[in-house]
C-alpha cells in the first residue's frame, strides 16, 4: 500500500467553492467559473499515490496550485474534497488533536523563505519541534544537535539565524525538520530561494541525506531541472490545476503525456537524465573458463557482432574479445582465450548519464560495459545507440543543426529558380 | 421647533453618565480600591528607600540597560531634581505613572491580541482607540471626577484613556505583521493556538510591542500636567501652581524635572526595544 494516498482532491477558493465542483465536471472552463461564481480552482481532481522512501516530486509554474497541494496534505489549507489518506487513514477527516499528533510526529515541512524564529539561535529553532511535543529539555537537545549535525551545521549551534547565509538558514530549516525524525518530509520550494550555486549544492546534500535516511519526500518546485534531478517520480501540474502526468523523470522526458509537458520539456538537457541503462541493454557474453575460442567465435557470428564480453561464472566482466583477434588465434591452433582477452573495455554504472559518456563513446571503438556497484556485468551501451540519444533531443527543436554544402547551393537554386519563375 | 431638541448628543452623554453615577457606584468604588491600592505600593516603593539609593538604582538601569552616557544623564538630572527640592514629587508622578502603564499594558497587550485574531473585533475596536485617543482630555476629566472624585484615582483613569491605544494599536500591528511562513512552520509541527501565542506570535512580535510600550509611557507622561488639574498631584500641581500664580522659576523648574524623567523612561524602554530584537538563546 503506498504511504500517501491521494483521491480526487480538490482545493476551491472563494465563496461557498463546494458548489463549483460540479461545475468543473461539467467541462465550465475554470475562467468561466470565476466568472460565475467568483471561485478559483488550485488543485482540479488530483489522484496519485506516494510510495514509501520515494523522493515524489510535484512540479508546476506559478499558479498551477503546487504550493496549495502540499499545504492540503498537512491540512495547513482545508481541502475542499478528495481524500488524503497517509497509512489509510484520512487525514481530512481527522479531529484537532488526531491531526497535531500527524503535525508532530509523522510528517514536517519545509518552507521557501525558511520560516525561522528569528528570536531564537540555531539549536533553540531546531528542538522547536520537539518542544511542542513536550519533550522534556534534555532529550530534545541531544536530538537537535544529532540533527545538527546531520545537515553540517556543526560550530553554528548558539548562532543567531540572522548572522547565517541562505544556504545555511535553510539547513536549519532541514535540521528543524529532520529533528523529530518524521516519516515524510514535506519540501515546499524549498531551494527557490537560494542561488543557484548554492541550490545545486543542497540538492546534493539532500540526495546524499535521503540516500542514508530513506524519508519519503515530497517536494514541490517550479524549476524541472531540480525536479529531473530529485525525483524519483515527477507529478506535473498544468495551469489549471490539473496533473498531467506522473512518472519517472525518464519517462516524463521521453514520453510526455500531452502538448503541455512536451512544450515543457523541450528545453531540457536530456543527455543529462537519460541514463546508461535506458539507451544499453542486454550484450551477449561468454563464460571463461568454461567457453573457450569456438563459443566465441559461434556467439559473435550467431549475434552479427564484432566482439563480445568475456565474465566469469559469477558474472564479475573479465573483458572483452575482438572477432579479429578470435580468428587470428584460431589460425595458430592456440584453444586457450585468455591471452587475447583485452582489459582496456570502459566500464560505467547503469545509473550513469549519458552526457557523462558521449566523449568516452566516441573515443573508444568497443561498447561500454554496465557494472553494478557489486561489480556484476549488467549489459552494455553501444556508441551508436548513445549518439543516436543525443541527436533525438535536437529533433524538433530549434536548434540550427549543421547542413552540407550542397544542401545550401541545392536550396539556393530553389529559391532562384521561385523568384524567376514569380517574375515571369 | 428647534431641530437639536430631537436628538440632544451633549444631553445624552449627560444622560448616560449620570445614571452610571447613580447606579453603578459600587463598581467605581471597586476600580477607585484597587487604583488606589496601586498608587500606594508604587510611591512606598519609590519614596521610603533614601533618595540617594534611588539615584543610584535609577542611574544602574540606565547605565546597563541603555548606556553609559544615559547613565551620566540620569545621574545628573536626577540629581538636579533633588538639588531643586522636587524628589518627592516627581516620586509621585512616576508612581502615578507607572500604575497607569501597567493598567494600560495588562488590558491593552490582551486586548491587541483579540483585534488582532479577529478582523470583526479589531473593526470595532479600531473606531473606539480613534475615539479615546482624538477626544480632548479636558472633555473626559470631566465624567472622570464625578465617578472618582478628586484626587490621583481619576488621573490615572484619565492618563489611562489617553495611553492605553498605543499598547493596543502596536500589540495587534506587532501580532498581524508575524510572517504567515513563521506561523505556517509553527503550525505544521503541531502547535495548540496557546503554543503558537507564546512561542511564536508574541516573541517575534514583541519589538514591536516593546515600541507600544514606549508610548504608552510617553503619552501617560504628557497627561501629567492635566491630570494635576484633578488634583493628581506629583509634578503636575507644581506646574499647574506656576501657571496660576505666574511664577515663572516654579513652572519650569517643574517642567525639567518632568523632561528628565521622560527622556529617562524613553531611553531605558527604547533600548529594552531593542534588546527585544537581538535576543539570544531559545
Amino acid at each position: 500500500m503506498a504511504l500517501i494516498q491521494v483521491n480526487d482532491l480538490y482545493k476551491i477558493f472563494g465563496p461557498n467553492p463546494k458548489r463549483a465542483i460540479p461545475m468543473i465536471k461539467k467541462g465550465i472552463s475554470k475562467g468561466e467559473i470565476l466568472k460565475k461564481t467568483g471561485c478559483t480552482i488550485a488543485i482540479n481532481g488530483a489522484t496519485f499515490a506516494i510510495e514509501r522512501k520515494e523522493t515524489f516530486v510535484v512540479m508546476g509554474l506559478s499558479g498551477s496550485g503546487k504550493s496549495t497541494f502540499i499545504r492540503c496534505l498537512n491540512r495547513l489549507i482545508e481541502p475542499t474534497a478528495g481524500e488524503i489518506l497517509i497509512d489509510g487513514e484520512d487525514v481530512m477527516k481527522m479531529g484537532a488533536e488526531k491531526l497535531r499528533e500527524v503535525r508532530r510526529y509523522k510528517m514536517s515541512m519545509v518552507f521557501q523563505n525558511f520560516g525561522l524564529l528569528p528570536h531564537r539561535n540555531v539549536v533553540g529553532n531546531v528542538e522547536f519541534g520537539l518542544e511542542i511535543s513536550n519533550m522534556d529539555k534534555e532529550e530534545r537537545r541531544k536530538k537537535a544537535l544529532d540533527a545538527i549535525k546531520l545537515v553540517g551545521l556543526e560550530g553554528f549551534e548558539q548562532s543567531l539565524t540572522s548572522e547565517l547565509s541562505g544556504g545555511m538558514q535553510q539547513r536549519v530549516g532541514l535540521a528543524r525538520a529532520l529533528a523529530n525524525d518524521p516519516e515524510i518530509l514535506l519540501m515546499d520550494e524549498a531551494f527557490s530561494a537560494l542561488d543557484p550555486l548554492i541550490r545545486t549544492q543542497m540538492q546534493d546534500e539532500l540526495l546524499e541525506l535521503q540516500a542514508r535516511l530513506h524519508k519519503t519526500i515530497v517536494f514541490i518546485t517550479h524549476d524541472l531541472d531540480e525536479a529531473l534531478k530529485l525525483g524519483d517520480r515527477i507529478a506535473i501540474l498544468g495551469p489549471d490545476g490539473r496533473v498531467r502526468q506522473i512518472g519517472t523523470p525518464e519517462e516524463i522526458l521521453s514520453q510526455p503525456a500531452d502538448e503541455y509537458v512536451k512544450r515543457f520539456v523541450q528545453n531540457v538537457d536530456r543527455t543529462r537524465v537519460i541514463t546508461a541503462a535506458t539507451v544499453g541493454g542486454h550484450a551477449t557474453t561468454i563464460t571463461y573458463p568454461s567457453e573457450g575460442l569456438k563459443a566465441a567465435i559461434r556467439a559473435m557470428e550467431r549475434s552479427q557482432i564484432s566482439s563480445v564480453f568475456v565474465t566469469d561464472v559469477d558474472r564479475h566482466l573479465k573483458g572483452i574479445v575482438t572477432i579479429d583477434d578470435a580468428v587470428a588465434l584460431q589460425k595458430t591452433g592456440e584453444k586457450d582465450l585468455a591471452v587475447i582477452i583485452k582489459n582496456d573495455v570502459y566500464t560505467t554504472s547503469p545509473s550513469t548519464p549519458i552526457s557523462d559518456l558521449l566523449a568516452t563513446a566516441i573515443a573508444t571503438g568497443y561498447p561500454i560495459a554496465m557494472i553494478d556497484e557489486n561489480g556484476h556485468f549488467q549489459g552494455a551501451v553501444s556508441r551508436a545507440a548513445i549518439i543516436a540519444e543525443v541527436n533525438k533531443g535536437y529533433e524538433g527543436s530549434e536548434t540550427e543543426m549543421p547542413q552540407t554544402l550542397s544542401d545550401l547551393q541545392d536550396a539556393l537554386n530553389d529559391t532562384v529558380q521561385g523568384a524567376l519563375q514569380d517574375g515571369e | 421647533m428647534d431641530i437639536r431638541s430631537i436628538i440632544d448628543i451633549g444631553g445624552g452623554f449627560e444622560v448616560i453618565v449620570t445614571w452610571l453615577r447613580n447606579n453603578m457606584g459600587w463598581l467605581f468604588s471597586i476600580i477607585s480600591d484597587g487604583v488606589n491600592g496601586m498608587l500606594g505600593i508604587s510611591r512606598w516603593v519609590l519614596q521610603t528607600p533614601p533618595t540617594f539609593v534611588m539615584i543610584g538604582i535609577f542611574t544602574a538601569i540606565a547605565w546597563f540597560v541603555a548606556s553609559k552616557g544615559v547613565g551620566v544623564f540620569t545621574f545628573l538630572g536626577f540629581g538636579l531634581i533633588w538639588y531643586m527640592g522636587l524628589w518627592t514629587l516627581t516620586m509621585s508622578t512616576l508612581a502615578l505613572v507607572f500604575s497607569s502603564v501597567v493598567i494600560a499594558l495588562v488590558l491593552g497587550v490582551p486586548l491587541g491580541i483579540w483585534g488582532a485574531k479577529s478582523d470583526k473585533v479589531w473593526n470595532v475596536m479600531r473606531p473606539t482607540l480613534d475615539f479615546m485617543q482624538t477626544l480632548p482630555a479636558f472633555v473626559y476629566l470631566i465624567p472622570a471626577v464625578l465617578f472618582f472624585r478628586l484626587g490621583p484615582v481619576p488621573g490615572v483613569i484619565a492618563t489611562l484613556v489617553f495611553a492605553l491605544p498605543p499598547a493596543v494599536r502596536l500589540t495587534n500591528l506587532g501580532i498581524r505583521q508575524v510572517p504567515k511562513e513563521i506561523k505556517e512552520a509553527a503550525l505544521s509541527f503541531g502547535c495548540t493556538n496557546r503554543q503558537m501565542l507564546l512561542k511564536a506570535e508574541l516573541p517575534v512580535a514583541l519589538p514591536t510591542i516593546m515600541a507600544g510600550i514606549n508610548q504608552t509611557i510617553m503619552l501617560a507622561l504628557s497627561m501629567v500636567v492635566i491630570a494635576g488639574m484633578i488634583g493628581a498631584g506629583g509634578l503636575g500641581n507644581e506646574v499647574l501652581r506656576g501657571i496660576t500664580q505666574l511664577r515663572i522659576d516654579v513652572g519650569f523648574e517643574g517642567g525639567i524635572a518632568i523632561v528628565i524623567l521622560a527622556i529617562f523612561l524613553d531611553r531605558v524602554t527604547q533600548a529594552l526595544g531593542t534588546a527585544s530584537q537581538k535576543r539570544t538563546g531559545g
